[in-house]
């Protein structure tokens, strides 16, 4: 102990540290300080959690669109507690936010901005906008659909402003949509400059707290207080309670993240985060060229009235009980608020995240598998010999690739997927999965499989049996399909074999594969010798195939 | 308006409720420090989950491999690195022994991580570097080399010599 206070004295010494420390515990304080304070204290502790989780994940995140999603997604699900840090920072952004305008509520009602704490405000309205813009950046980032049509919002925003609109987008490098260098640009404005912008700012808004002393209570003349420990402990408690909330959010909700972000996918209604809604919403007040009105003009009246709230009410302090109109702005602005997010949430439709879970036509009990053509099950049998299900686990499960069922409607085409097959990368940029090196009927087969897929039927399909798709294969392999028909695919020389086993049984498709002519006589059909293996797989899959 | 600011001295609470108020402040930001410390912790010191089974390669035939007779062959892996699936060239040391099996060792010295080569005029793996040298089995001969050469593990699959994950080393 004794060590431990020289430590301290020879640093009070050389730094005076310790001084500075005191000084700064023991300010006075009003007496009619107390638990409406605190929370002030809260938001700079959730700055300092921002700081601390955004670190880690920075150090896992590949800073560049595409490659971001793959870091976010190993984060998540291949990192040991990389879901809670995520999580953390995710909802920690949400909550500080709200901490933040509660803060500014809390100030307002008060009439703590009056003379001569101007400034102090002023410095706490850039702050909340700060605060805004973290939000804005950090949300591009994981590069998801979310992620990319969110921004692509607003950056259309932006390019409406009148006269700076064209200039602000290409300062965002979203000139020509949202793109790699509007991805730097958010990038660098969530981690290298903003962070010590905000500790500036911080460090004046509490310099300036301390050079005109925590604004009192009206007419409190009662002899004041010490900062510490009294009101230090009023605020642990505040941010105790704040973070027990965060750290349970972080636990229950996961942090979304979607599928990699596509710009071809039509499908998807973009949305901004939630406290952006109420803005998304009031864009749509505003039709045709009065669009900028609500978009851009009155946003920046809105922000510039709320700059100036300190010169606008000039009045001497008063009691809370006498702020009749500033308790009205509140609560009209937050019934409006509501009532646009509400109104907002209603009128987007929900992104389909359904799940399948009908296997089987209940009508005729025919399993959805056994309306595969041979060739999609060909893609099976490919799909499980190929590994593709590690990244693709399919039944909703989360993978590194995405879920096959739900693959957007322009990449549900031969067309697109199998170029992508071959090249992964330079179709998706950013993609991880390596190329699949198979001949090109192989990857026609594959993609066919894909194609059928579809979250109902996704369950039985990815269950069909083993004969069943080994079968499909030997009639590949012996291009059956250039005479006969299954699932209305093939030629129609021979007869179609759906419902075959309604015609035949095991013992005479043998005696036919082996000898045509002996059951079929003057058949063209040509003699198959199949060995014991194959002869068994085709019997065995031709008969369990359903009526047409 | 100004306030007034009052130069005498201010209150201070009672020392008891002064103690209990510094305990519960020091208790409660230390019970916040460890739940963020500790998941950071294990954030950034856990290994990745695995991702799946490491895939044997196919690579040489053996009849190809002459007994005794170290061959570097190189190959094609996939394996995670962070969030991508690379897929490397990647080569290996093999030894075909009399009978049959084969050795096949990772091609970097276990003492910094230089690549190592075969000389035939002294039998021995030498390593560049700090002059390890290596017998045909892989053990320490000389240098500064702490341990054998690491191993791949092996299978012959009719006549074929496939390649899987690096052995554990003790």
């Amino acid at each position: 102990m004794n060590a431990f206070r020289n430590i301290i004295d020879w640093l009070e010494h050389r730094t005076g540290l310790e001084t500075a420390v005191r000084d700064f515990l023991y300010e006075d304080i009003p007496a009619s300080s107390g638990w409406h304070q605190i929370i002030g204290s809260t938001a700079v502790f959730f700055f300092i959690i921002q700081v601390f989780t955004g670190g880690l994940l920075a150090f896992n995140f590949a800073a560049t669109p595409g490659d971001s999603y793959n870091s976010v997604r190993y984060i998540m699900t291949e990192l040991t507690g990389g879901r809670l840090i995520r999580g953390l920072h995710h909802w920690g952004a949400s909550m500080m936010l709200i901490i933040v305008v509660l803060h500014m509520i809390q100030v307002f009602l008060y009439g703590a901005y009056k003379k001569p704490r101007e400034a102090t405000w002023m410095v706490g309205v850039v702050l909340l906008l700060v605060t805004l813009v973290f939000g804005l950046t950090g949300y591009l980032l994981p590069w998801d659909n979310r992620a990319y049509w969110g921004t692509v919002v607003t950056t259309q925003i932006t390019a409406s402003a009148p006269v700076a609109g064209p200039y602000l987008v290409r300062l965002l490098g979203s000139g020509d949509g949202v793109s790699r260098v509007t991805f730097s640009r958010f990038y660098a404005l969530h981690t290298i400059l903003l962070p010590p912008l905000v500790i500036i700012l911080i460090g004046i808004h509490i310099y300036l707290v301390r050079k005109h002393g925590v604004a009192p209570a009206v007419g409190d003349t009662a002899p004041r207080k010490k900062f510490f420990p009294e009101q230090v402990f009023k605020d642990t408690i505040g941010v105790a309670i704040a973070f027990i909330i965060l750290f349970t959010l972080a636990v229950v909700a996961d942090a979304p993240l979607g599928r990699l972000a596509d710009p071809t996918d039509t499908a998807f209604t973009p949305r901004p985060e939630w406290y952006f809604l109420f803005l998304f919403q009031t864009i749509k007040f505003f039709k045709g060229p009065l669009e900028v009105l609500g978009a851009v003009v009155l946003p920046g009246v809105a922000v510039l009235t709320l700059f100036l709230v300190p010169f606008i009410d000039r009045g001497p302090m008063v009691r809370l009980g006498k702020r009749g109109l500033a308790f009205g702005v509140v609560i009209l602005s937050a019934l409006a608020w509501t009532g646009l997010t509400t109104a907002a949430v209603m009128t987007t439709p929900p992104n389909p995240e359904e799940n399948g879970l009908a296997t089987t036509d209940v009508e005729t009990g025919v399993q959805a598998w056994q309306s595969l053509s041979p060739e999609e099950l060909e893609g099976l049998a490919l799909y499980r010999k190929e590994g593709c299900k590690g990244c693709h686990p399919g039944g909703g499960k989360p993978g590194i690739g995405p879920d096959l069922t739900k693959l957007p409607a322009a990449h549900r085409t031969a067309a697109w997927l199998v170029p992508h097959f071959k090249d992964p990368s330079k179709i998706v940029p950013g993609s991880s999965m390596p190329p699949v090196q198979l001949k090109d009927a192989d990857l026609n087969a594959l993609s066919a499989f894909i194609l059928k897929l579809t979250p109902d039927n996704e369950s039985s399909i990815m269950g069909a049996p083993d004969y069943v798709v080994q079968g499909a294969l030997v009639y590949q392999a012996n291009h059956c399909n250039s005479c006969h028909q299954i699932a209305g695919v093939g030629q129609k020389i021979g007869p179609p074999l759906d419902g075959v086993a309604q015609r035949h049984d095991r013992a005479w498709l043998e005696q036919h594969f082996n000898d045509p002519q002996s059951t079929s006589k003057g058949t063209s059909m040509p003699a198959y010798k199949f060995t014991a293996e194959d002869m068994d797989a085709i019997c065995k899959y031709l008969l369990q195939l359903p009526k047409a | 308006m100004e306030e007034n600011h009052s130069h005498e001295a201010a209150v201070d609470v009672s020392p008891t409720r002064r103690k209990f108020y510094i305990l519960l402040i020091n208790g409660i930001m230390g019970v916040i420090g460890a739940l963020l410390a500790i998941p950071a912790a294990i954030y950034l010191l856990f290994p990745p989950k695995a991702r799946k089974g490491t895939q044997w390669v196919k690579t040489t035939d053996i009849s190809m491999l002459s007994v005794d007779k170290p061959t570097e062959i190189s190959f094609q892996r996939t394996r995670a690195d962070g969030w991508q699936l690379i897929t490397e060239k990647t080569t290996a040391w093999v030894v075909k022994q009399p009978n049959n099996q084969v050795v096949a060792f990772t091609p970097t010295c276990t003492h910094l991580g230089c690549a190592y080569h075969w000389d035939d005029a002294t039998h021995t793996f030498i390593c560049p570097c700090h002059t390890s040298s290596f017998a045909i089995d892989g053990k320490v001969l000389g240098g500064p080399a702490p341990r054998p050469l690491d191993r791949y593990e092996v299978k012959i699959d009719s006549g074929v010599l496939e390649i899987g994950p690096v052995e554990p080393h003790a």
